[in-house]
């Protein structure tokens, strides 16, 4: 048995497979299928300052080795949230990590100094890559400056580890994740989904109500790993990798690409077990390769 | 209700029609419970095209035989590679899903259940608790044409079926919502499940007759736990998932009469 154990700034995760927001509900939903302890950690849904109903349907689209959406970030709030969601969350033994997103500094800082306050969340990931809203979300994590805007606001009211979600409908998502760790975010995690659009050629319109989505699933992972890679050379605090993982060889591909820990997403929606199988993937393969800790392979491109 | 990912073996499998396939699964231990109106999301392996697992409502639970069979309508690629599956074979199921219809609530209950195309599959299954119950379920089932209408003997088990064609080559001619039973025999509610036009055509003169009515809805789905939020449906509490908070709905808790809902 290898030593999983890994640490994102001062957050302390027993192994490096976390759930990525608006996949894995607030968990609860996937309590039937596994046991929530023994996940790394868990980003709950995106959460902002006020409720918001998200976009019309159809929100989704499957496509080759994936699919689109464009659910817009529905939530009812962060003080809904922390009044009938987090009693329900708080005491399940992982980190409880919960994905924050605004349209303007202020209502990012806002929600984030609120969230600050509760014990059971020991970190947020800021979402500045959200390509379904049209105010906010992924217009801040297009630039450098924007990117920084959000990142500056947050740390000002913000005191626990922060994580910064970005975009990768950049053309140099290296130099975003530097604005980032420049303001002081304490990791960054990447990708968010990629910008796509999908067509019903009978009826000659789009598939998606908003007309584009984020493509999520195994489609995206070689995308994903080659930005990791780039962003792990560019900074010094720990990258979180995600984009298409659905087993232990995808999720090492992550790590050796220098992530310190990885999220599933749309493969949660395939196999509800899958976050624990590929945690258990990853030990017995630094079993079988004689690797003592996990942290052997993060970052051990030669 | 718990949830459990189950492996299944297809204990036979045949086509009901040219398009319809009846699926007989079962498994060596028992199977949990599952009530009418749920839904089981199937892994569809024989598929490489076929991405997501696709929800495929309960037809029939069967405890003594420990038999669930799902009614699928081979349409897409997923539900064709669902229709090649052969006896043995292995499909990989996640269940039960979702909410249910609404129980009898008193003996001699009378209630109609409305289904139209492969939307009549959880009407079954619904129509045998119904008349296990002691109420009195008549099924009103509507099809394009004869050959279209999909297990009337198994109906005919748990209730008097009527029938409705748009070609008349079966029961009477047109739509349900024109079927004369509407108007020459009162009931006390309306399930429905079908293509969209049609629950809502049903929900209308429901509405119009003061009759309680619920409808089951096949929003496209990802997740199937309510996680995902792709399945929304627009109800006077805003957008409900079809797979958590669904897929049943009261329809006057729906948006339907918003002309903006297409």
């Amino acid at each position: 048995m290898a030593d999983l154990n890994v640490k994102i700034n001062n957050l302390h995760l027993k192994n490096p497979v976390m759930t990525a927001s608006g996949t894995f509900g607030y968990g609860l939903e996937f309590a039937d299928f596994v046991p929530l302890n023994e996940i790394g950690g868990i980003i709950v849904k995106g959460t902002t300052l006020k409720a918001r109903e998200g976009n019309d349907y159809p929100r989704m689209v499957e496509t080759p080795q994936g699919m689109l959406n464009c659910v817009g970030l529905q939530n009812k709030g962060v003080d809904y949230f922390i009044e009938h969601i987090y009693p329900e969350i708080k005491d399940i033994d992982t980190n409880m990590i919960v994905n924050v997103s605004g349209n303007s500094p202020e209502s990012y800082a806002e929600t984030a100094e609120k969230l600050d306050a509760l014990d059971g969340i020991p970190a947020i990931e800021v979402n500045i890559s959200c390509p379904n809203v049209k105010e906010g979300g992924m217009s801040f994590g297009v630039t450098c400056s924007g990117a920084s805007s959000i990142v500056k606001a947050v740390r000002q009211h913000y005191h626990k580890t922060m994580i910064v979600k970005l975009s990768p409908n950049v053309t140099d998502i290296a130099s975003i994740a530097r604005a980032c760790e420049d303001e002081g975010a304490d990791s960054v995690s990447l990708i968010n989904t990629l910008m796509g659009m999908a067509i019903d050629i009978e009826h000659r319109r789009p598939k998606l109500s908003i007309r584009t989505g984020g493509l999520s699933g195994p489609a995206v992972k070689p995308v994903a790993v080659r930005m990791v890679n780039d962003v792990a050379k560019a900074v010094k605090i720990p990258v979180i990798g995600l984009g298409g993982i659905s087993t232990a060889e995808d999720a090492i591909e992550f790590l050796m690409a220098g992530a310190t820990a990885i999220q599933i997403g749309t493969a949660n929606f395939l196999d509800p077990q899958v976050t624990i199988k590929v945690r258990d993937g990853i030990n017995e393969w630094l079993d079988s390769h004689g690797c003592k800790s996990i942290y052997e392979i993060i970052n051990c491109l030669s | 209700m718990k949830k459990y990912i189950l492996d299944l073996k297809v204990a036979s499998i045949e086509y009901v029609n040219p398009k319809n396939v009846l699926i007989r699964l079962t498994d060596d231990k028992p199977l949990p419970e599952m009530l009418p109106g749920q839904f089981v999301e199937v892994r569809v392996d024989s598929s490489p095209s076929t991405f997501l697992r696709r929800p495929i409502s309960v037809h029939f639970f069967d405890r003594e035989r420990n038999e669930l069979w799902l009614l699928v309508a081979a349409i897409g690629e997923g539900t064709r590679a669902l229709a090649r599956l052969h006896v043995g074979d292995i499909l990989n199921c996640v269940l039960p899903l979702g909410n249910t219809f609404t129980p009898a609530s008193n003996p001699g209950e009378r209630i109609l259940l409305v289904g139209g195309g492969v939307g009549v599959a959880p009407l079954l299954y619904f129509g045998k608790q119904l008349k296990e119950a002691g109420a009195e379920p008549v099924f009103l089932l509507g099809a394009r044409t004869a050959s279209d209408l999909l297990q009337l003997s198994a109906f005919e088990l748990y209730g008097r079926v009527c029938v409705t064609t748009e070609d008349g080559s079966a029961g009477e001619k047109g739509f349900v919502t024109n079927h004369s039973v509407l108007v020459s025999e009162h009931f006390d509610r309306i399930s429905t499940c079908g293509p969209k036009p049609m629950m809502m055509a049903i929900a209308k003169f429901a509405h119009q007759a003061s009759i309680p009515c619920e409808a089951s809805l096949e929003n496209m789905m990802a997740c199937g736990v309510g996680a995902c939020l792709c399945c929304v449906e627009k109800t006077v509490e805003g957008n409900l998932c079809v797979c958590k908070d669904g897929p049943v709905f009261d329809t006057n808790r729906l948006l339907w009469n918003d002309n903006k809902v297409k």
